[in-house]
């Protein structure tokens, strides 16, 4: 799904030049929940951005599905962000004047879909993360749990390849975390695929994969045996 | 375009901060407000003083004669001459682009002793000797009758046409005026027709006038072939101001006058004089586009500022509308569907009030009576869409750079902003 080759990414600081991904190599397989694991400074974000072509690469080779990311101009970058990819966000990052229901609604606004069948797909995907109930009300009358999944309802709602949750549970406290875990594993396991970058290694073993970046080169690579969230809500 | 999520957006945004949206509104339309009303200013003025003008043909000059100046041809100076009746056919066939040459003469005139005898009463009234075609020069409404024919320039008739102020004078409210006789300097005319002049120019006296036929009052009041003075109309696509030189010349030539001699012919340029109107009027509309466009800009100013503002406080929103994969195209294209919409409300609401002080002014116009050089001000609708184009493109102009400055930032800048 994901293969990434000898990916480089510096950032330019007043003169001084910080080199943050120094050759990234590795690919991601349908399906996969894999965790991407290191301290602060480390890269994840920064290899999470260029994955989700938030951001783009200096050097080396990026294909999602098959289809080369590279020099995308901001219109096509928007259309693949649009087709291929979901976000979840640490900060939720949910539109505060919309309800959640037309926060959910937001990706299919951009695909076009008329309005009453994104309504209705809309709904559906709040009511898969149970906050049916909550459709109508605003972010701000949200628990930080139920943001969260209201955002990650909102990442599925296109339909996207790859889900890329960039510290999903890093505001929430561990309960809440388990459950937001616990919803991600579902989906997961409905066959999408899914990246988390996380430091908190908890979270990353109830992936199946953990990744371990460190000093922008990948330290470490393994398959492991998953946690299940759900034993713990 | 009418697109209910966009336009549903656009309304949440701008009354999401309600004060804000009007107090920047009304930058705008306070510029365009005074726009409106300088221009209807200006129209007023112009209105007011054009009437005065009345409906007086403007292609049109006034010559007469004077005393020569210099010796010519055997000629001395200081003599007096009159123009003649062949002069008029002299002009037609030398200076082409003339509509109407009039040759008039006159009796009375300013403070000139009573002229007029009607049985007991008696009245001093300008009376010309004019050709029909006068009317077409000096407009007048005939109100009873007829007026002046070429029969009656053929047949010499003596008959005449009287304002409507002769007939307050000379006759009882319900008398019969057609067909009766008034004396003319001992002269008896059949009175034919009666007239009312529309311009507030002399107002009472344009009233007093009594029009005969060119021919009779010649032979009448013994002018034999002396024309008092002219009054020529050019065509409209020529002016009587290019004209007049040539005309001037010809009755040089037919004179014997010297061709330097620029003071025995005396004329009046009516076009000159109401071009000269027309420039100042012109001059004062672009004084009125100039200032009004000035405070409008600095009200389109303010609007540019606030859609910046508005960008920055949403640096977030638009990245994470980004990442969620809205085009860069259709993000500019909410920021300046805001600033236009933005723009016109607050021109429309500017524009309402301008029509409304528009209006109020007129009724106080139409209760208080006529003012001196003031009438009826208005703008076009010319104008007014003219000005919602303005405002168009102005806000158009005022979400460019802010719409620019949004798509600028990229996603991953954006979702930083904390």
């Amino acid at each position: 799904m994901i293969e990434i080759k000898d990916l480089h990414k510096s950032y330019k600081m007043g003169s001084n030049s910080l080199h943050v991904l120094k050759g990234i190599n590795f690919k991601v397989e349908d399906g996969e929940l894999v965790a991407i694991m290191g301290s602060s400074g480390s890269g994840k974000s920064t290899l999470l951005n260029i994955l989700g072509m938030l951001d783009g690469a200096d050097s080396g080779e990026y294909t999602l599905d098959e289809v080369p990311i590279k020099n995308l101009s901001e219109t096509k970058a928007a259309q693949y962000r649009n087709k291929f990819l979901g976000f979840v966000f640490q900060s939720f990052n949910l539109i505060n004047y919309k309800s959640a229901l037309e926060n959910v609604a937001l990706p299919l606004y951009y695909q076009k879909v008329p309005r009453k069948e994104r309504q209705e797909k809309a709904m559906q995907y709040l009511d898969k993360v149970g906050l049916k109930p909550w459709a109508h009300h605003l972010p701000s009358e949200l628990s930080g749990g139920q943001k969260q999944r209201v955002a990650i309802a909102r990442a599925m709602a296109a339909e996207p390849k790859v889900l890329l949750a960039d510290e999903p549970t890093g505001a929430l406290d561990s309960k809440t975390s388990y459950e937001v875990m616990d919803l991600i594993q579902q989906i997961n396991d409905e066959g999408n695929t899914i990246l988390v970058v996380t430091h908190e290694e908890d979270i990353a073993h109830m992936c199946k994969r953990i990744v371990h970046l460190k000093d922008g080169v990948i330290v470490e690579d393994k398959k492991i045996e998953q946690v299940r969230a759900g034993q713990y809500v | 375009m009418f697109n209910r999520d966009r336009w549903r957006e656009i309304l949440e945004v701008l009354t999401s901060n309600v004060w804000r949206t009007i107090f920047t509104a009304f930058g705008v339309c306070w510029g365009i407000f005074i726009l409106i009303v300088l221009l209807a200013a200006g129209k007023g003025l112009e209105n007011g003083i054009k009437k005065d003008f009345g409906d007086i043909a403007t292609n049109t000059m006034f010559m007469w004669t004077r005393a020569t100046t210099k010796a010519y041809e055997g000629l001395p100076m200081g003599r007096g001459f009159n123009f003649k009746v062949d002069d008029v056919q002299a002009i037609r066939d030398n200076v082409p682009n003339l509509r109407f040459i009039s040759p008039r003469n006159q009796l009375g005139g300013f403070r000139g002793g009573s002229n007029v005898v009607r049985g007991i009463r008696t009245g001093a009234y300008n009376i010309y000797g004019d050709y029909p075609e006068i009317i077409n020069q000096d407009p007048m409404t005939v109100t009873s009758g007829r007026f002046l024919n070429f029969n009656d320039i053929q047949e010499k008739r003596k008959v005449a046409i009287i304002g409507q102020g002769v007939k307050n004078e000379l006759y009882e409210e319900e008398e019969e005026v057609l067909g009766s006789y008034i004396k003319i300097q001992g002269v008896n005319f059949m009175v034919i027709g009666t007239y009312k002049k529309n311009n507030s120019d002399g107002g009472e006296e344009a009233q007093k006038e009594v029009f005969v036929p060119f021919t009779s009052f010649s032979q009448a009041f013994n002018r034999g072939d002396n024309v008092g003075w002219m009054a020529i109309t050019a065509h409209d696509e020529s002016s009587i101001s290019q004209l007049k030189n040539n005309i001037i010349e010809v009755m040089k030539d037919r004179h014997k006058i010297h061709p330097e001699d620029n003071r025995a012919i005396g004329y009046f340029d009516l076009y000159e004089q109401y071009n000269r109107v027309e420039s100042l009027f012109g001059a004062l509309k672009a004084v009125a586009y100039i200032v009004g466009f000035m405070v409008l800009l600095s009200g389109i100013i303010g609007v540019s500022n606030i859609m910046l503002i508005v960008v920055k406080e949403r640096t977030k929103e638009i990245g994470i509308r980004r990442a969620l994969g809205e085009q860069p195209w259709s993000i500019k294209k909410q920021i300046l569907m805001e600033s236009i919409f933005l723009t016109i409300i607050s021109g429309m609401v500017g524009i309402i009030f301008g029509a409304l002080v528009i209006y109020c002014i007129n009724t106080l116009l139409d209760n208080v009576g006529p003012v001196d050089m003031f009438m009826s001000p208005s703008v076009s609708v010319g104008v007014v869409s003219g000005a919602m184009l303005i405002l168009m493109l102005s806000g158009l102009l005022a979400g460019f750079i802010p719409a620019q400055s949004a798509i600028r930032v990229r996603p991953i800048e954006a979702l930083r902003t904390e």
